[in-house]
Order: structure tokens, then sequence, then C-alpha cells
């Protein structure tokens, strides 16, 4: 047996004006979980696209099962069989489990699909590995984390025995983070071998046997997890000491900023979902909202930032009623919104980041001068804001698409931060970050509270609303059931409370 | 090999291609493939004459291109260029024959006429994507149609008595030239150009220069994002068609006015429509790209006009050898494909 299935050897990998990797050993044993870790950019992706041919090194060489290798593309490595379950699933949501899985390695009799066979396979490969994916149902019918087993089921049905698995977990919630990690285990046990991508440091604790730290394209190096603690990795990682736990002085709240009263909003699908609540965020303040994905966050939001319309009750912002204001008019009265999906709502990807940096403002003097666009006030003001907010860029003048989630989302907070807005809103502000990038937006929010303004942060991550919130409101149903205070509440309390177990401080008008 | 580079290649290879395709079947079809070039080439570029005709057929082309790339450009696809082409040509006539004014007032009514038909026509299907989200593509078909038979019928009731074309225009409304066409042999080149040059100034200028053009592209690229930052998309969308609608009135004011000076009641459509998508295609949605495309399908269509008289090459291959061209054109993808091949083979 192989010392190593995989090995990439001093992997150099450039694109026009940067050097995505350089001089990176990555050496997987047979039968161990493997984690490649690394900030947001700092070259994971690109190695791993190495690996699956999808880009040629400059440099380096790369061994299977201790024979030199040429991947040139998808196909060599399924051949070898190296396989992905990306990030991003890569399915046909109309298409049925067994459908997808089979696409392009079809189990065909006399030129027709034979699909009660590929169903049986599927069916086999599923149980084996404690899949219980049902190979009948329909993409669009099943959770995310069933696809997510789809795109496992692909690879195996294709013959892997390197798996792949680009940030698994960003999709999924707990209960089926849970289960994923048991699949993975039973993977292990099957003589399968994983990669895993990632800048979770829990879940690399928890599941993986060494891990392989990449920063800013380099190799740092890697060490057995057993040795390690997340402390040490997290300063690996980012190159620092970081601190998890978010440092900031008591609150010294003021005046209420904004006032919501018997607010009442219906989805597009015309259900009422925020129903009659009652909200008061004050000046110098956070006001986190905790609760379930679905439980009128979402249109709460919007609401507010003038994107939905409001069926009935009041927003004052400032005591100035902003409830039926269009949505530039709300920008203009002071709210700052940093949106749940950056990539849809937050940015147009194809412009440059300047051009993004004006998104809202690039009607308004000195960026527009009788109806002409003033380029150079707007890239002065990019390169400022690029500086300000260490968004790591090649120039102003680079497409949003091109950076890195933290990054993009970096660029979005220094453009909402810099209209100085009287309330900032901040929807799931660090989804898909890693924690260099998460305790830069975090201290930023703080930044903000601390200068009299009022922030109101929306997640669903548990330790950034007990971290960085001064109270906590939980949502439930489209209502405020309860206000608590992070420093008398614990985890188990919030769970409970997110579930709707406690209705006592149901319709409160103080809340 | 850069990017602009490439994009440089793509539409020569494209062309060349188009030609060997062409040789191939002219050498098949038992004709002479060089006598057919020559002829083509001489169609367009041979004499003052054809040179000054292929400028006359580019002039709608460039501004069909530019409607189709300008709706392209918001995200929305202007099939109705067409129609829109065909009412402006209406209403540049109409106001051509029924007012007598001085030049210097009747010939910009004319035009503006053209221009304000078209971005009508224009405004129905952004309207109706706008407010309640009907297709663009389905309704600007559908009203290809319509402008072609109420174009038509007003032709034949109002600007004639039953007959199939109406009066001349008045001279103080015509884009003809005189010196134009003298320097040119007679052909029927016209001021047209200018127009034709100045819109292509004016859509750069609208797109990269004002900041309604920053919130058309914005709303062009991500709608969501562009609602999120306060952009009213609905007006955006309505504006774009209309705006889009204005160059292809332009480009039927540029045949009623210049090459025809009169309107006649049409069988079929003038096809100048549906070509400008291929112009613009072809010109990757860029001012100066569309020139340059609009250029190539203007050669291309009066040089094919010689082919059979010179070579005789009948119309009919001629047609072929014309829409090879334009296919290779079109398949830019493949093209980019291949240069990728040979670039890789070069490097090891």
């Amino acid at each position: 047996m192989v010392e190593y299935v995989i090995e990439m050897l001093n992997i150099r990998k450039e694109f026009p004006g940067i050097v995505a990797n350089n001089n990176i050993t990555l050496q997987v044993k047979p039968g161990e979980i493997h984690a490649l870790l690394g900030e947001n950019g700092a070259g994971k992706s690109t190695l791993m696209n190495v690996l699956f041919g999808l880009y040629q090194p400059e440099k380096g060489e790369i061994k299977v099962r201790g024979n030199s290798e040429k991947i040139t593309n998808p196909n060599v490595a399924n051949e070898l069989g190296i396989g992905m379950v990306h990030q991003h699933f890569m399915l046909v949501d109309k298409f049925t489990v067994t459908e997808n899985i089979i696409l392009g390695k079809e189990i065909t009799s006399k030129g027709k699909i034979d699909l009660k066979e590929a169903e049986k396979v599927v069916s086999d490969i599923s149980h084996k590995y404690g899949l219980s994916v049902d190979p009948k149902a329909k993409i669009a019918d099943i959770s995310v984390g069933m696809q997510q087993r789809v795109e496992i089921l692909k690879t195996l049905y294709r013959g892997a025995d390197i798996l792949i698995f680009d940030e698994p977990t960003a999709v999924l919630t707990p209960q089926e983070i849970a289960e994923l990690i048991q699949i993975m285990g039973k993977l292990i046990k099957e003589g399968k071998s994983i990669i895993l991508i990632t800048h979770k440091l829990k879940e690399i604790m928890e599941v993986c046997d060494r891990v392989t730290v990449i920063r800013k394209g380099e190799g740092i190096g890697t060490l057995n997890v057993s040795e390690t603690n997340p402390d040490e990795l997290a300063s690996l990682m980012v190159g620092r000491e970081v601190t998890f736990t978010t440092e900031k002085t008591e609150a010294k709240p003021e005046e209420a900023s904004l006032e919501i009263q018997s607010l009442t909003v219906k989805d597009s699908r015309n259900i009422t979902v925020v129903d009659n609540l009652n909200l008061t965020v004050r000046k110098g303040e956070i006001v986190g909202i905790a609760g379930v994905d679905g439980n009128g966050q979402t249109e709460l939001v919007e609401a507010i930032a003038g994107l939905r319309k409001v069926e009935n009750g009041s927003i004052l912002l400032n005591n100035k009623e902003i409830t039926k204001l269009t949505t530039r008019k709300v920008t203009e009265s002071g709210i700052g919104h940093i949106p749940q999906d950056r990539h849809k709502h937050g940015l147009v990807l194809d412009f440059t980041i300047g051009e993004n940096m004006v998104l809202q403002t690039y009607y308004q003097q000195p960026y527009s001068k009788s109806g002409m666009m003033n380029k150079k006030a707007i890239y002065e003001k990019a390169t400022r804001l690029i500086e300000e907010y260490d968004v790591r860029t090649p120039s102003e003048y680079t497409p949003a698409r091109a950076l890195s989630g933290g990054n993009q989302q970096k660029a979005i907070i220094g453009r909402e931060v810099d209209r100085n807005p009287d309330l900032l809103i901040a929807s799931q502000p660090t989804r898909g970050l890693d924690v260099g990038a998460i305790e830069f937006i975090h201290r930023k929010l703080i930044d903000q509270r601390d200068q009299g303004k009022a922030v109101l942060l929306v997640s669903f991550e548990m330790d950034e609303i007990m971290n960085v919130s001064d109270r906590i409101a939980v949502i439930f149903e489209g209502k405020i059931i309860a206000m608590v205070d992070p420093k008398e509440t614990s985890e188990q309390e919030l769970g409970l409370l997110m579930a709707g177990s406690t209705k006592k401080k149901a319709g409160d008008g103080n809340v | 090999m850069s990017n602009r580079m490439q994009n440089i290649l793509i539409p020569i290879i494209a062309v060349l291609l188009g030609i060997i395709v062409g040789t191939i079947l002219m050498i098949v079809t038992g004709y002479d493939a060089v006598a057919g070039f020559i002829a083509l080439w001489n169609g367009a570029f041979g004499d003052v004459y054809f040179l000054g005709e292929t400028i006359r057929q580019i002039i709608p082309y460039i501004l069909a291109g530019l409607a189709v790339a300008f709706a392209f450009k918001t995200g929305l696809f202007n099939i109705g260029v067409e129609g829109q082409l065909i009412v402006g040509w209406l209403a540049a006539v109409w106001v051509g024959v029924a007012f007598e004014l001085p030049k210097i007032i009747h010939l910009p009514l004319a035009v503006l006429a053209a221009a304000l038909a078209g971005a009508f026509w224009a405004f129905i299907p952004g309207f109706l994507k706008a407010q309640y989200r009907v297709h663009e593509v389905i309704v600007t078909i559908m009203l290809n149609y319509t402008a072609l038979h109420i174009t038509n019928y007003i032709i034949r009731t109002k600007l004639s008595e039953g007959s199939d074309s109406s009066d001349p225009i008045a001279e103080t409304a015509s884009l003809r030239s005189p010196l134009l066409e003298s320097l040119t042999d007679y052909s029927r080149m016209h001021w047209g150009i200018v127009i034709a040059i100045i819109a292509v100034i004016i859509m750069w200028f609208i797109l990269e220069k004002t900041t309604r053009g920053f919130e058309l592209k914005a709303v062009g690229l991500n709608q969501h994002a562009s609602n999120y930052a306060g952009m009213n998309v609905k007006k955006n969308i309505i504006l774009s068609m209309v705006i889009s609608g204005v160059f292809a009135g332009l480009a039927g004011a540029m045949e009623g006015l210049g090459t025809f000076g009169y309107a006649a009641v049409k069988s079929g459509f003038t096809g100048v429509g549906f070509d400008g998508i291929a112009v613009a295609l072809l010109g990757a949605n860029s001012p100066i790209g569309i020139v340059l495309a609009a250029i190539l399908f203007g050669s291309l269509k009066v040089g094919a006009l010689n082919m059979p008289l010179e070579a005789g090459v009948p119309n009919e291959l001629v047609d072929i050898i014309i829409a090879l061209i334009v296919f290779f054109v079109a398949s830019s993808y493949m093209i980019r494909l291949l240069i990728r091949k040979i670039n890789k083979k070069g490097v090891k």
C-alpha cells in the first residue's frame, strides 16, 4: 500500500496579475479525512481545481497512488477515482435523483436508458454508505442536505475513492451537518479518502485527521489535528492572533432610532409572515434578531428597507414615518442595508468595484454632475474604501465577480457604512466567511454602535447573535416572542425560544 | 493571446471560413469561385457607384444594430426592431408628404416623427414587460406583424387612394444629397450616414458617460441588486425599450427619407431589423463593433447583387454564401475554441 493516495508537490498556479498557489504541497494518506484550511481567497479552491483537472499548474507534480499523473481535465480526474462534491450543486432540478446521478454515464439497454437498473444501482450505493436517498424523488422536491447527498452519490457512482468536499457545511443546518459527519465516517470505513475544504475550525477538530493550512496562496504546513487546537489553526490561517469572542464595551443606548409598531407583511405567496410585530432599536445599540430561517426575518428586513409592501402598522426612523417610502427614499433617509444574498442583492457582479461602491449614490454629487458620471470621484472613493476596509482586489477597476466572498462583503460593508446611516441593517453579514473576515465585520458593526448609530443584526448563527448583540430579539412565526440579554441567556435557552417554546412576552408592546 | 486580439481575430477568421466553405460550394456546383468572389468585391467596392450603394445599405444596418444592442445592454431582447423600423418609415414619409415647411424645420420634423413612432412601438412591449411581466420577445414578434399590416393599410387608405405606394416626400423632407450622389456616380447614398454616426456616438455617450446609462446597465446586469439599490427597475425597462425604439425608428427614416423617398405597401418584412440582431451580436453590442459589423453586412448585401451579373452565380447560391459567412460569424464560440486549441499546441 502506498503511503499517500494523493500527492500535490510544490504546486504553483498563476492567474494574470496574481499568484493563486505558490509552492503548495498537499499529501493525503489513504483512509484519512484531510482538511484544507485557509481564508477565503487563500487559494483552496484553486488548488482543488488543479487536482480536479480544471486548471493546469505552472509548476509542480501531482501523484495519484504513487504514480505521477497529468490531470488535463475532470474526466481524467474521474478516471483516477477523484470525485468532487461542489459547494454550489450541479443538479438538474426537474430530473429525479437517479437521472441526475447517471447523467453523462447512463446505464442503457438496447439504446434506451434502463432506469429500473439505474435506480437499483443508486439505491444500492446509497444503502452501502447510509445515505438514505430516495432514487425516484425529484431534485426540486428534496432538501438541500439531500441534494448534497445526491452530489456525493454522483461521485461514488463514478467510482471515486478520493472525495473532495468543497465547503460542504456552508449550506447545511446543524442537524444536517451532524448527519454529514456520520456519512463521512462511513465513507472512510469503506476505504475512501476525503479532502475537506473548509474554514470552520470546529469541523476540523471534530472530524479530520490531519490539516494542511494555506495562507495567501502559500503553503503554511500540515499538522496532526490531535496535536493542535483551534487557536493555533486560526492564527496559522490568518497569520496573526485571532480572538473568538468579540471584545466590546457596554452599550450606551440613547433614544429610539427605529420603531416598528404592529407591522404586518406578506410574502410573495401572499401569506402573512410578519405578524403584528413590534420592535425598537435605540441609538448606540446592536439588536440581534435570532430565529430559525423562514420565520419572517427576510420580509421584516425588506419591509424596513422599502423593498416590500407593508400591509399594516408603521415603521419610524428617528420619529419620521418611512413605512410607505420607496427604497431610494428609505436609503436617503438614513438606512444602510447589508443584504443577505450579496451576489443577488448586494452587488452587480459584472460592474467594477468602483461602480459597485456608488450603486446607491451614483446620482448624487460628486459622483454625478448634471447627468454625467464623474468617474474620477467614483474611483477616488473606491480607492479610499478599498484601503479603509481592507478589500483585497487587484484594483478598483476589477469586476466584483473576481473577488472572493469575504472581500465582496467587505466592499458592501464599506459602501453601506461610508454613507453614514443612522440605522445599519446587517442580514447574515458573515455567512460563508472565514474567521479573519468575520472578526473584521463584527468590529465594524460594533464601531457603528459606538458612534451612536443603531444596528439591526439578523443572523442564523447563534454564536454571532450571542457575541455581537446588546439585546436579542427572538423571532418566531413573524412575531418577536422574547427579548433577552445575551449576558443572561445561554445557547440552550435561545435555542428553545427560537423553536417557539415560550410565548410569555408575545405581543408585549415594550419590546 | 490577449482578449482584445481575439476579439479582432474572431470575426476575421469567421469571414475567411465563410469564404472557404462558399468557395467549396461554388466549385462543387460548377461555378467559378474566384470570379464569384471578385464579383462580390466589385459589387461592394468596385467603383464609386457601388461604394455609394454599399454605404447607403450600411446606414440602416448601423441604426438597427444599435437598437438591438441598446436593449441588449440593458437585458432586453428587442426582436421588434423590424416593426419599429416600419412604423418609423411610415411616420417619416407621412410628415414628408403632409406638410409644406422650410427644410430646416421639415427634415428634422420628419426624422423626429420616425424616432417617436419607433419609440412608441417599442414602448408597448417595454410597458407590458415592466408592468405585467409579459416577455418582450413574444410581444415584439407580434408587433412586427401588426406594424406591417397597419402601415400597409395606412399607405393604401391615407397616403394614397388605394394605390401601392405613397406620393414621394417633399424635397424639403428629403435626406437625398445631390452632392453625395454626384460624388458616387449617382448612387442613392444620402445624408443619413451623418445621422447614423451621430447615433453611434450618442449610444456610446449614454451608456458610458451618463448617470442614466449607469442605471440602465445596472438594471440590465442585475435587476435584483438594482432594486435593492433603490433604482426604479420598471422605469428603466421601459426607457431602455423606448431608446432602442428611437434607433429603430431612425433606421426607418433612413429608408423613407433617404433611400426611397416614399413608403410602399410591403408584402413582407424588410429584413433590416432582423439583420440588426446579427449586426449587434457580431459587433458584441459595442458601438464601434456595430459600425464594423454593419459595414460587413452592408457590403455583403450590396456586393451580392453583382454576383449573378458578373459571375453568373445564381441568386440562391449567393444567399447561401452570405448565410454561411453569417453562420461562421455567429458561431464565434467555435472559433474561440479553435484558437485555444491552436494556441495550446503552439505552447507545447
